[in-house]
């Protein structure tokens, strides 16, 4: 790690990182956050899960279990995703590049 | 019904935003949403503050949403336009809410705010100022809206479409996944039940899957099309989304949401709860 993990996407009072399984990070665009951009949990199957839409730092959040989940952002700016793997109850981390 | 009567395009929409007799409405879990930048001309309804009583877990009564409508200045004569964020969720409860209260001349914006955000259409911080109506609503329509007993007294015998993810319709989430869990006390599924998420019914970009491709998802699904159905969900919202799938783009004339949906039905005392895939 070069730096301290962000944490600007606080987590809700309550979240239980002992029992919940937390999947955050950004969507970024050659490196600059990309805000507003709608953000697609799809599961193992492709399947569509939930959507929530990047802060204006470009951040998003997840609540999912333990499994193997695609994160897709569509932006004006372009479409990218990346995969993300859950072993367990946690903060999973992951950057989603659009272009 | 058809989806000439209930759909509008986003071109069309850009194209009608200063037509006579036309109210765009955007409807929001997050009012956030409208005050950072709105379709022009579009008026704000939130679901949750002026949709739902404060007191009683019901609607507001219809004199309530009299007094709503018009203060907002919406005529029974305008042609509604709704539109909003999350899939148009939102806005598809609040359509079958309009016609719950017998506004018929309502439709839907295809693709919803996302689409209109992705296509970089414009958006304006401008609150519009609409001067005071008298509107008056028609009794509620509960040919389109199902109750706690009749949904218990259809299994097995009607539709029940369960419109949520498989992890909740199996009872490992009580909640879609992007909300911390909460909500109803048990987990899992009403028995008979198909699992149809609504997402299934919808594209990438928010729009509505054809008629064609829906006609298709529903009776690969297994849903009996001489049956009556039931959509429901966690708080109803997401099955307004199938309603609308089913009765006004297909023209299924036998469809109710079900809006107490899981948050009821998973806190019921005694009622029976599959849990699971429902396929074995």
């Amino acid at each position: 790690m070069c730096s301290a993990p962000e944490q600007s996407a606080e987590l809700p009072a309550g979240t239980d990182l002992s029992k919940e399984s937390v999947l955050v990070g950004k969507v970024t665009n050659g490196g600059s956050p990309v805000g507003g951009a709608y953000v697609r949990l799809l599961d193992g199957t492709g399947e569509f899960t939930a959507e929530v839409v990047s802060s204006a730092s470009g951040d998003y959040r997840f609540f999912a279990r333990p499994g193997t989940w695609t994160v897709r952002a569509l932006s004006r700016s372009g479409n990218g995703q990346t995969e993300v793997s859950v072993g367990g109850p946690g903060l999973f981390t992951t950057e989603v590049q659009v272009a | 019904m058809s989806r000439q009567d209930a759909l509008v395009s986003a071109d069309w929409a850009e194209q009608n935003l200063d037509a006579p007799n036309t109210v765009f409405v955007e409807v929001d879990e997050d009012t956030t949403a409208y005050e950072g930048g709105h379709i022009p001309g579009a008026v704000k309804l939130d679901w949750k503050t002026e949709l739902q009583d404060p007191v009683r877990r019901d609607f507001v009564d219809k004199s309530g949403f009299e007094q709503l409508l018009s203060g907002k200045g919406i005529s029974n004569d305008d042609t509604i336009i709704l539109y909003g964020g999350n899939n148009n969720w939102f806005a598809a409860y609040a359509y079958w809410y309009f016609k719950l209260y017998g506004h018929q001349a309502v439709k839907l914006l295809d693709g919803g705010r996302k689409k209109w955000e992705l296509d970089g259409r414009k958006l304006d911080t401008e609150v519009p100022q609409r001067s005071q109506t008298q509107y008056r609503a028609q009794e509620q329509d509960t040919s389109i809206r199902a109750f706690r007993d009749e949904v218990v007294n259809a299994i097995g015998t009607k539709n029940l479409v369960d419109v949520r993810s498989p992890d909740e319709f199996s009872g490992k989430l009580l909640a879609p996944a992007h909300l911390p869990q909460e909500q109803a006390q048990r987990g899992g599924h009403i028995p008979s039940a198909l699992n149809v998420p609504w997402s299934k019914a919808a594209n990438e970009d928010g729009t509505f899957k054809s008629d064609d491709e829906l006609r298709a998802l529903y009776s690969e699904q297994g849903l009996d099309s001489s049956r009556p159905t039931i959509a429901y969900c966690r708080i109803g919202e997401r099955s307004s989304h199938t309603w609308f799938a089913l009765h006004e783009l297909l023209g299924e004339t036998d469809v109710k949401n079900y809006d107490g949906s899981w948050t009821e039905y998973g806190s019921l005392i005694g009622v029976p709860i599959e849990t699971g895939d429902g396929k074995s």
